[in-house]
């Protein structure tokens, strides 16, 4: 389904590289996590797949089609997008900015309408009490819940999404998690998420992609990459969950 | 109500239409050219800094340089086009900067989404970034709109309508319910255009819930019409005013005001349908004459003497006033109609206490004292080549030169705040402060005949030319300065002044 050859990027001329020589594919209806710390390289690979950066050298692929061949802005409104900042638009009401990639797409209005009564009944938002609001009227999970409606209004295979819960509250985020991920396997969507939270790659992603000043050290399931890491920073992130519960377990039964 | 202010109320429609006008239409095109140049400026900073530069030394000029800069570039034309181009550089500076900052603080998360999702540059721009900027542009209009209230008083200046016509006949003749009415009526208008784009900018900040942005975008629509509306009836009633037969053209003194009431009351009764275009520069009025925007107007022989033939001697009266006639005529292609009759001249004057306190009675004996003494000269004197003439005949300076307004001038020296005044002899204020005219023995000072001056095209007809030709040598020394006194000493309107010549001339 998308398909990373050789990418690299670079933004000094080929002096230094941000993205190293990445190579992994991803699969239909797969959700892969991309972790790392902040500076590895996560969210320029994601940023490349819909041309917001344009890589230094290699190709990428979504269905066989090189994207470097696409019309960018055509690229984007078929690709759901899910911004770290959240992104939502502060002028326009909740109904229009989940609109605003169907728009874009030229849908009829009534199309529109149902789409967008759909989907925020999907996130949990219904419209009749949310459609008018603006953004500045809702919650940060409330306002990331619109970010994802936005993302998957205009019913895109592929979905990008950059730390999507960060700016959470624990429960806010945990509840968004799996909400998400009940979706994403509802729809079967396609999805590259960028994340530092271990736990969350862990409990998401089908696949996890580790990456290290701008090089992937591995790919695999959880399960692989618990028991057995290739590399000893993999190691290290993927035993700090597993320290941590291993804590809580003694606290609770001391 | 009295006289005075139903006569100032009955000229406030013209005013007022001029005014608003002026400052619309000014601000229409200054808002037109402005946002996109901030647009252009946000997105290269290799046209931001020269740009902002450019406009913030515009607005570094003194308004009333800029006004006589853009008369003399338009080649001396003067009326609505030189003062709204005026008015136009003036309002841009805050509207350009406004959008420059208004399109920077808008936050990069939501640019990036913007751009996340798909939409184009110009989708972002015209969809998010302005939006987003919009209360900030507004603020910027907002500011435009009340500087180009104020300042569209100047375009009196250069023959606009506006409410500084109001101001400067009122400043000029003494009149300060005339200078209250004009002042108060553009505060007012400065108010109410800014309350109106500032609840335009309140709304554009309260976009919250549906009722609000649907009245938002009523108001807007409303407003929006409105002005449009307004504009272009005015705009349609200025375009489509009968075209007049002949422009009256004046400087901005009683004396001036006065003798273009006269060519006006004469040339109406004859049935011409007259324009006025009063308060003009000495440079600003004899272009425009030359270039046929005015018609006839009063000039001074010596004016022309000094400043456009740029002659420094004195060869007497007769010889100067037919030099100047050949001159305007083979010069510049305009019509020497003829002398009135009296001379305004420049003349040293001290209050008659001070002059008899001193001893002096002429310029001679003023020598030995001089430079103990404070003269006060108006706008032009002390940079004129006859002072320099007066200064090397006698051979004195004197301690202090001030220049002034000139009413303020003729106060002033009623204060005992300066000893000596460059006053004119045919000024009624002379009389009313008591003042004493100090001769000048070595004819140092120019002769100063009143002449009508007419346009090559205006001059072309025989029944104007009978009209005015008519008022040649027909007003005496004593008649005008008494014309002047009945405005500047008995607070008459000028209308009283052209009545009184009218029943003189008879």
């Amino acid at each position: 389904m998308i398909e990373l050859r050789n990418v690299q990027k670079s933004f000094d001329n080929d002096s230094t590289f941000a993205v190293v020589d990445s190579s992994f594919s991803v699969e239909r209806g797969e959700l892969l996590g991309l972790i790392g710390e902040s500076g590895c390289g996560k969210t320029t690979t994601l940023k490349m797949i819909n041309r917001l950066e344009e890589p230094s050298h290699g190709s990428i692929y979504i269905d066989n089609q090189n994207v470097l061949e696409r019309n960018p802005e055509e690229l984007r409104r078929n690709i759901g997008y899910v911004f770290q900042g959240i992104g939502l638009f502060p002028h326009y009401s909740i109904r229009e900015n989940v609109a605003a990639v169907p728009t874009l797409l030229d849908w009829n209005a009534e199309h529109i309408e149902a789409r967008c009564r759909e989907i925020l009944d999907l996130v949990g938002l219904p419209i009749d009490d949310f459609g008018d609001r603006r953004p500045s009227q809702l919650s940060g999970g409330q306002q990331q819940r619109v970010g994802v409606a936005r993302a998957l209004a205009a019913e895109p295979d592929v979905v990008l999404m950059d730390e999507p819960f960060g700016a959470l509250d624990p429960i806010t985020r945990v509840e968004l998690q799996e909400e998400f991920k009940r979706i994403q396997r509802e729809l079967a969507l396609t999805v590259i998420m960028v994340t530092h939270d271990m736990i969350e790659a862990l409990l998401m992603a089908d696949r996890i992609a580790v990456m290290k000043k701008g090089e992937i050290l591995q790919i695999g399931t959880p399960r692989e990459l618990i028991n057995s890491p290739a590399h000893e920073y993999v190691k290290e992130i993927v035993e700090m969950p597993k320290r941590r519960a291993d804590n809580l377990e003694k606290l609770m039964h001391p | 109500m009295n006289d005075n202010l139903r006569e100032q109320l009955l000229l406030l429609p013209e005013y007022f239409q001029g005014h608003l006008v002026l400052t619309l239409v000014a601000l229409a095109i200054g808002i037109a050219i402005s946002i996109p140049l901030g647009i252009w400026a946000s997105q290269s900073q290799m046209v931001k800094r020269p740009l902002l530069t450019t406009v913030s030394i515009i607005q570094t000029f003194p308004s009333v340089a800029i006004l006589a800069l853009v008369v003399a570039l338009l080649g001396g034309q003067i009326g609505l086009v030189p003062a709204i181009i005026a008015l136009v550089l003036y309002c841009m500076l805050p509207i350009v900067r406004n959008t420059v900052t208004g399109l920077e603080t808008v936050s990069d998360d939501v640019v990036e989404a913007a751009r996340g999702i798909g939409m184009s540059s110009r989708q972002i721009l015209v969809k998010v970034r302005l939006p987003l900027a919009l209360p900030i542009i507004i603020a910027g209009i907002r500011t435009a709109a009340v500087w180009t209230v104020g300042l569209a008083t100047l375009s009196t200046l250069v023959g606009a309508t506006s409410f500084g016509n109001y101001i400067f006949t009122g400043l000029q003749t003494r009149n300060l319910v005339s200078v209250t009415v004009g002042s108060l009526a553009a505060a007012i208008l400065a108010v109410t255009l800014d309350s109106i784009i500032g609840g335009l900018q309140w709304l554009s900040e309260n976009q919250n819930g549906k009722e609000a942005v649907l009245k938002f975008k009523k108001a807007w629509v409303l407003v929006i019409t409105v002005i449009l509306v307004g504009v272009s009836f005015s705009v349609y009633s200025l375009l489509n005013k009968p075209a007049a037969d002949f422009i009256v053209g004046g400087k901005g003194f009683t004396e001036q005001y006065i003798i273009a009431g006269l060519l006006t009351a004469e040339l109406e009764e004859a049935g011409f349908k007259i324009d006025q275009r009063l308060g003009l520069g000495t440079e600003v009025i004899y272009q425009a004459t030359a270039n046929g925007m005015v018609d006839i107007y009063l000039e001074y022989s010596g004016t022309v003497w000094a400043n456009r033939m740029n002659e420094t001697s004195n060869p007497g009266r007769q010889t100067v006033l037919t030099k100047v006639g050949d001159f305007v005529q083979e010069n510049d292609g305009m019509y020497n109609v003829g002398p009135l009759g009296f001379q305004n001249l420049y003349a040293l004057a001290m209050r008659k206490d001070r002059a008899a306190e001193l001893g002096i009675e002429t310029i001679d004996d003023m020598i030995p004292i001089a430079n103990t003494l404070v003269a006060a000269g108006d706008l032009e004197f002390f940079g004129r080549p006859e002072w320099i003439t007066l200064r090397d005949t006698y051979n004195i300076d004197f301690a202090e030169k001030l220049t002034f307004d000139t009413a303020l001038m003729y106060t002033a020296v009623d204060r005992g705040q300066v000893d000596i005044i460059t006053a004119y002899t045919s000024d009624g204020r002379i009389d009313a402060y008591n003042l004493k005219i100090i001769a000048d023995p070595r004819n140092s000072l120019l002769p100063y005949d009143g002449m009508l001056i007419a346009s090559a095209s205006a001059a072309k007809n025989p029944l104007f030319l009978e009209i005015v030709g008519g008022l040649v040598n027909r007003i005496s020394d004593e008649t005008m300065r008494e014309a002047n006194r009945i405005v500047d000493v008995n607070g008459g309107s000028i209308t009283d002044a052209v009545n009184y010549l009218r029943g003189m001339i008879r």
